[in-house]
């Protein structure tokens, strides 16, 4: 009995560990098109790709590679470092054979919650509903050696040793060359531009500190990730400085502080912006859509599309900014869509578009 | 000052002095590093206390003729040698000027930038104290082989300081600051300014897209943007509006833009507008 006791009990935990984390492998049939997409998410929310892949219709013609690269990123893009944590669904036509399915998505992901709105087709197969999820095929790059000969800056500064007098290289020369503070759902946030007007890359940023009616400092923030840090000579970025829960009237001045450092950098990669159109997207609301082109021969882990909007003055009028969930290879245009404030659209005169690149072999 | 003047105003001091009671005087050259000598009147041992700005001492000497070694005179400043009841003061001044110690702002400067440029010389003997003395100074900015801007100060309080225009042509610049046989030199970079005059050509690539290039982009006093400048292609047609930030190569910058039938292309570097060509149909 003394020996017979633990092996059991050791057999038991086995079993129950066993069952607590072995998935099923049987497919529990949706029997609705809204029930075949939260099935789906279910087992995208739990990292799952086998289980949501079960939900996949035959028709999108999708191999699991393909779907599981789709759903969970490659190349070190922004989809691998990030996870879907909510989602809601919504039926928007619904028949017995086909149905269309709004997904609202929200992935937590490395730079913060990303939104995602998939209009999902839901078809009748084999007695259950299940989603057409097609996911578009890249164009291959061919195999080629594509020469890479721009600039790089190094620094060499003074040394610990040398006489205070003795000379040093200094931060590059930046300059804010915009400003226009607005208003919006209750905060006070200031829009503009900063030019590096140097010869040497920096690193830049601006700060804000508004000052009270009692001339008292009230808040002080920076531009954080609402602006192209890295700025080679004579690239202009725009920045964006948000002052939640700020009332303008509270305020009497504001002082801004646009910071550089001297920064080790590379003239590499070029980013080309092709097509870029303000639009509506499915829900109405506007958009500004385009295509990045990675010109240089390494791969852009994470882009970074910063878009600034102009009234017919030239006046800023808006900064917005949006992470792209794929890689840039290169030469493989990549879509980007960045949403506008739809009380701005009939306002916005021009528009310019920088991007951002985040590799993993350098950051720029 | 000589050694005379130093006895005029040591003798003055010790006249206006109840203290000094005419028992100590000082000679010497009244230099930092130099010997200064005591004359003690009476006979006998005593105690002199010598106290300075670089610290003080105290020794038992022989009333007459007491030197005091140049070493521990380095510092200048005022000093105060005490003998039983009475006491006196002298100045020790700087040694001859040895030392310039040279800032320059800033290390680059667009060219043809007026009073863009600052030196601040700080002049100094062999022991590290400044020479409050006036000293002429002479300033020297120049790139090889153009012409070189030269101003003259005198240094006071010691320090003298000029502000310069930087020059017409790029490279570096020789930014030197001398005064006799010192003298010392700093680089200040000259470099392009802004651009000047951005002209483009656009051509049909082989892939049938726009290819863009500008002509020696150069600022206003003909010096060559320098590479890595960033250059703004910019297409507009039907499709939308197209962006490529080349980055200025051997003097050039180039980017293929989409294919496009009629497309108004511009170019830009920074705040600078250059030309702009209406491609294909929109002729």
């Amino acid at each position: 009995m003394n020996k017979i006791l633990p092996v059991v009990l050791i057999v038991l935990a086995a079993a129950l560990v066993a069952a607590a984390t072995m998935h099923s492998s049987t497919l529990t049939p949706a029997t609705t098109p809204e029930g075949a997409v939260q099935a789906l998410l279910n087992h995208v929310k739990s990292h799952d790709s086998e289980g949501a892949y079960r939900y996949v219709a035959k028709a999108s013609n999708t191999a699991m590679p393909d779907f599981a690269r789709d759903i969970f990123g490659e190349t070190g893009n922004l989809r691998t470092y990030s996870a879907l944590q909510l989602f809601d669904t919504k039926v928007l036509r619904e028949g017995d054979q086909e149905a269309s399915v709004r997904a609202n998505l929200q992935w937590a992901s490395a730079v913060g919650a990303v939104y995602d709105v998939r209009d999902l087709k839901v078809v009748r197969e084999d007695n259950s509903w299940k989603v057409l999820w097609p996911v578009q095929t890249r164009a291959k790059v061919p195999p080629q050696v594509i020469p890479v000969n721009y600039l790089r800056w190094d620094i060499v500064t003074r040394g610990s040793d040398d006489d205070w007098g003795a000379q040093n290289v200094e931060a590059p020369r930046v300059r804010i060359i915009s400003m226009n503070p607005v208003e919006k759902d209750g905060s006070f946030i200031l829009l503009g531009e900063i030019e590096n007007e140097d010869t040497v890359p920096g690193f830049v940023s601006v700060s804000a500190t508004l000052i009270g009616k009692d001339g008292q400092q009230i808040a002080q923030e920076e531009s954080f990730d609402k602006i192209s840090h890295v700025l080679l000579p004579k690239e202009i970025s725009p920045f964006r400085i948000d002052f939640p829960n700020m009332n303008r009237s509270s305020i009497q001045s504001v002082h801004m502080q646009p910071n550089a450092m001297l920064v080790p950098a590379s003239a590499d990669p070029v980013m080309g912006v092709m097509h870029q159109a303000l639009q509506k997207d499915p829900r109405g609301h506007s958009v500004l859509t385009g295509e990045l082109m990675n010109q240089s021969g390494q791969t852009v882990n994470i882009p970074h599309v910063l878009a600034t909007f102009y009234d017919n003055a030239g006046k800023v009028i808006w900064v917005s900014d949006g992470y792209v969930d794929q890689s840039l290879v290169p030469q493989t245009p990549v879509p980007f869509s960045i949403g506008v404030r739809d009380d701005l659209a009939a306002q916005i005169h021009t528009y310019r578009v920088t991007v951002n690149q985040y590799s993993r072999d350098h950051v720029q | 000052m000589n050694s005379l003047h130093r006895s005029i105003i040591v003798g003055l001091l010790c006249t206006a002095s109840a203290l000094c009671l005419g028992q100590v005087r000082v000679s010497g050259s009244g230099q930092a590093g130099a010997d200064a000598t005591l004359q003690i009147s009476g006979s006998g041992s005593t105690t002199l206390y010598l106290f300075g700005p670089g610290g003080a001492s105290k020794r038992t000497v022989q009333r007459g003729t007491v030197t005091i070694p140049g070493d521990e005179l380095k510092v200048a400043g005022r000093y105060v040698a005490v003998l039983d009841d009475s006491r006196t003061s002298f100045f020790v001044s700087a040694a001859p000027l040895q030392k310039i110690s040279f800032i320059t702002h800033p290390s680059r400067v667009p060219a043809a930038a007026n009073g863009a440029v600052l030196g601040s010389a700080y002049l100094f003997d062999r022991y590290q104290n400044l020479v409050l003395a006036p000293t002429p100074v002479s300033f020297q900015l120049g790139v090889a082989g153009s012409a070189v801007e030269e101003r003259k100060v005198i240094g006071k309080n010691g320090v003298a300081w000029v502000q310069l225009n930087s020059g017409r042509r790029s490279g570096p610049a020789q930014f030197i600051a001398s005064s006799g046989e010192v003298s010392v030199r700093r680089v200040v970079q000259h470099v392009a300014a802004d651009p000047c005059n951005i002209r483009m050509n656009a051509s049909r690539a082989p892939d049938g897209n726009i290819l863009v290039e500008t002509d020696a982009i150069r600022d206003c006093s003909g010096n060559a943007v320098p590479d890595g400048t960033i250059v703004t292609f910019t297409s507009v047609d039907s499709a939308g509006r197209s962006t490529v930030d080349a980055r200025i190569k051997r003097g050039f910058a180039r980017a293929e833009l989409p294919a496009s039938s009629s497309a108004t292309l511009s170019v830009a570097a920074g705040v600078v507008l250059g030309n702009e060509i209406h491609w294909g149909g929109g002729l």
